[in-house]
């Protein structure tokens, strides 16, 4: 079964997924505490990746990758042909900041999938992110979610922007998609419809 | 009050359904505990020491006769007959079944209610002045925006998930009644130079582990882009806000890290792409909610009545009563009225199914309709004819509601602490209601006149503690319960936070503690001083001297 939901056209259905998600090589990272509690979240623009593992990364020579955002950056210039061909998508984690990425790139929409880590669940950054790269930076293409992704989550990650969602392995990703429709007519606009309730309908005066 | 139309009562029936799936997913075990934390949260229900705890939202504080009826058969259909208001206005059930849960938010739905964020990393119910519409001194009232407020935050999917709980307070009187100092933001609104509405904004207040008063993030805000100008504020938050440690991760310790120069920066630099988008609010959008928050039908009257006179030359009782209980109206011949839920030895804000109706009913014939509930833990009938006081008097007497204490010092504010919540460094209850039953003597707290206590069982500061004039927090020293005191804390315009007045006492020596305060400022005081003047003219010093010695 796929991990994969897909909303095309207002509809979602579970897809193959045809990219390959190249991820950092594995380091050893030290559990940090705080006030007697394991750290759970990283904070926003906290460096996280080594330069080893960014040299250490290997891009496969062909096909369609979604790179670290990390990797991506360092090997920008000699992916340009591959750019061009539409063959190297992006993915950041949460804590990582957009405007590296939006920075780097005179146009986003040269890549046709970004997609966001999410670690934890409880982590709402990412939908600022979906909303940021929709409505500030004018991305068009995929996005997609992927990490501690459940289905209560999906609603409001498509709100945000999302429009694919790779449910977490030991989730039925046939399951979590009623829950994109939890609700049929929100009250604010968003990314998905900009237009408050107040302006889509005709709520009388 | 607001009434619901079709796309709000399909959300409320939609949630209903979500959160039915959810707590059957999690009895099936397709939810782990860890999982279901966030989802149950975000609907008002805890986990606590006896039984789950379900918070049930009073938008602004507004509740219509048929709502209150409602709860009250709700509180004995699941519950054990009695409900318990908190300081954010809301309603809480301290003994329902989780797998009642559900149905017990269908029958909310029905009457127009819910518990949606009430609970969680989420924007919170919205809270204000209790007299909100009716005060003499209110240049706006807040309401409309409240709702209009409401419903942008409900299900905000952006901000669903935040790094902590997010509070947001209106206020639009003279007299600030809604603490939005001690708010993530708080709204004072205003007229412009203009005569236009418009809005102070205050940000990055907050009570909890380390109080901080807010700060004015903006002076003059006009009311179209509250939303957007919001959302701005809630994404530099969302973004950078600290997830790494629970106790720094509210919006007061992000503003204090970047200095509010910085922050507000950061705050204009968003704003700048959100401030003409759809989520400006129009005139249209803001007259169809405000048309729901109109004045009510009032007669014309006289602002005396000779009825009402003789009652209080006759009867001392209602007199006294009338004297606390009794507020001030903008329509001449009205008065609004605090019904005490603070009768001495009984939890503070605790209410009986039995009572609920009592109130409904005094609503229906005296309130058309409606009530309040206030951050004090009381519940005020609005819009009473001055002739029909005296009714009203005898019918809540009759029910326990009219113990005429409201602004004393008996009229303590507190959260439910050790007796039902797991945070709980330390019972609450049982100090409130030592202190009502060592301060019994009305004649002797009128002496005493306008003071706050407020009690908190732990640092979370549900009781907000730091802003009573005499403020109790529960403490753990190994493993048993203490109780650190502060005073010269103070809400309203001028607020203030509370100074430690030294080590801290056991539960039985807490009135006794009190006493001596009271002592103190008895012995000071100069006529017309509250015992907030006295504290704040001679310092806290001679307090601690005479509680301390020996
Ligand atoms: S202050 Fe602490 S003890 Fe009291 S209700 Fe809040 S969390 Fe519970």
């Amino acid at each position: 079964m796929s991990q994969l939901i897909a909303l095309k056209n207002g509809a979602a259905s579970t897809i193959e997924d045809d990219w390959l998600l190249v991820k950092l090589p594995q380091t050893h990272v030290e559990e940090r505490k705080q006030a007697g509690k394991v750290v759970l979240f990283k904070l926003t623009g906290e460096q996280t990746v080594t330069p080893e593992q960014i040299t250490n990364t290997t891009i496969p020579a062909s096909g369609k990758v979604i790179l670290p955002l990390k990797v991506f950056l360092a090997n920008q210039k000699t992916l340009q042909a591959r750019i061009g061909k539409g063959e190297i998508g992006v993915w950041l984690a949460t804590h990582e900041i957009l405007e590296d990425l939006t920075n780097a790139l005179p146009d986003l929409n040269t890549l046709p999938i970004i997609a966001i880590f999410v670690e934890r669940f409880a982590d709402g950054r990412i939908f600022s992110l979906g909303n940021l790269l929709r409505t500030r930076y004018g991305y068009k293409n995929t996005l997609r979610s992927f990490g501690d992704v459940l289905r209560d989550q999906l609603f409001f990650q498509k709100r945000s922007g999302f429009d694919q969602f790779v449910i977490r392995a030991d989730r039925s990703a046939n399951d979590a998609i009623t829950s994109l429709n939890d609700f049929s007519a929100p009250y604010q606009g968003a990314a998905d419809d900009s237009r408050p309730a107040f302006q889509r309908y005709n709520r009388g005066a | 009050m607001y009434k619901y139309d079709k796309i709000d009562q399909t959300i409320i029936n939609e949630r209903v359904d979500q959160y039915r799936d959810q707590i059957r997913r999690y009895l099936a075990k397709e939810l782990t505990d860890d999982e279901f934390r966030p989802l149950r949260l975000q609907n008002g229900l805890y986990i606590q020491r006896h039984a789950p705890m379900l918070r049930i939202a009073v938008p602004y504080g507004l509740l219509s006769s048929t709502q209150l009826r409602k709860l009250g058969d709700i509180t004995k259909k699941y519950d054990k007959g009695y409900g318990h208001f908190s300081t954010r206005q809301n309603l809480q059930l301290n003994w329902p079944k989780l797998e009642d849960t559900p149905d017990i938010l269908a029958e909310l739905a029905t009457v127009e209610m819910h518990a949606v964020q009430t609970s969680g990393n989420c924007i919170r119910n919205i809270t204000t002045d209790q007299f909100a519409g009716v005060a003499p001194d209110e240049i706006i009232d807040p309401r409309a925006v409240a709702e209009i407020m409401r419903q942008w935050s409900t299900f905000h999917p952006e901000f669903a998930l935040l790094p902590r709980k997010f509070k947001i307070a209106v206020s639009g009187t003279r007299q600030d009644r809604a603490i939005v100092q001690v708010h993530d933001i708080g709204l004072e609104f205003y007229k412009d130079t203009l005569g236009k509405m418009a809005i102070k904004v205050w940000v990055g207040g907050g009570l909890g582990r380390t109080p901080i008063l807010g700060t004015v993030i903006r002076e003059h805000l006009e009311w179209q882009y509250i939303l957007t100008y919001c959302e701005a504020i809630i994404r530099v938050y969302n973004l950078h806000g600290r997830r790494d440690n629970a106790f720094k991760a509210r919006i007061k310790i992000l503003v204090k890290a970047l200095g509010i120069d910085e922050f507000r920066r950061q705050v204009d630099a968003e704003w700048v792409h959100l401030k003409d988008g759809p989520n400006t609010i129009t005139e249209a959008e803001l007259a169809r909610v405000a048309k729901h928050f109109e004045p009510m039908p009032y007669e014309s009257l006289p602002d005396t009545d000779a009825s009402f006179d003789a009652a209080i030359s006759n009867n001392p009782a209602f007199a006294a009563w009338t004297k606390r209980c009794v507020h001030p109206h903008k329509q001449p011949g009205y008065r609004a009225v605090t019904l005490s839920l603070k009768p001495h030895g009984h939890p503070p804000g605790d209410i009986t199914c039995e009572q609920m109706h009592v109130v409904a009913n005094l609503a229906d014939q005296y309130s058309f309709g409606e009530l309040r509930s206030s951050h004090e833990q009381n519940l005020i009938l609005a819009d009473v004819k001055l002739s029909d006081l005296y009714a009203v008097w005898e019918k809540a007497r009759a029910a326990g509601l009219a113990t005429p204490n409201i602004g004393l010092l008996t009229d303590i504010i507190c959260c439910p602490g050790g007796d039902f919540c797991s945070l709980a460094n330390a019972k609450s209850i049982p100090i409130a209601e030592a202190i009502q039953t060592q301060f019994d003597n009305l004649d002797y707290l009128h002496d005493i006149g306008d003071i706050e206590l407020n009690i908190s069982g732990c640092m979370n500061a549900c009781g907000h503690h730091h802003v009573g004039h005499i403020g109790i927090l529960g403490v753990d020293k190994d493993g048993s319960e203490w109780y650190q005191v502060t005073i010269g804390g103070k809400q309203g315009n001028d607020a203030s936070l509370g100074t430690v007045i030294g080590p801290s006492f056991s539960a039985n020596e807490m009135p006794g503690v009190v006493q001596k305060l009271i002592d103190v400022y008895i012995q000071q005081r100069t006529d017309e001083e509250r015992f907030i003047d006295t504290v704040r003219r001679i310092g806290v010093d001679p307090f601690k001297t005479h509680v301390y010695a020996k």
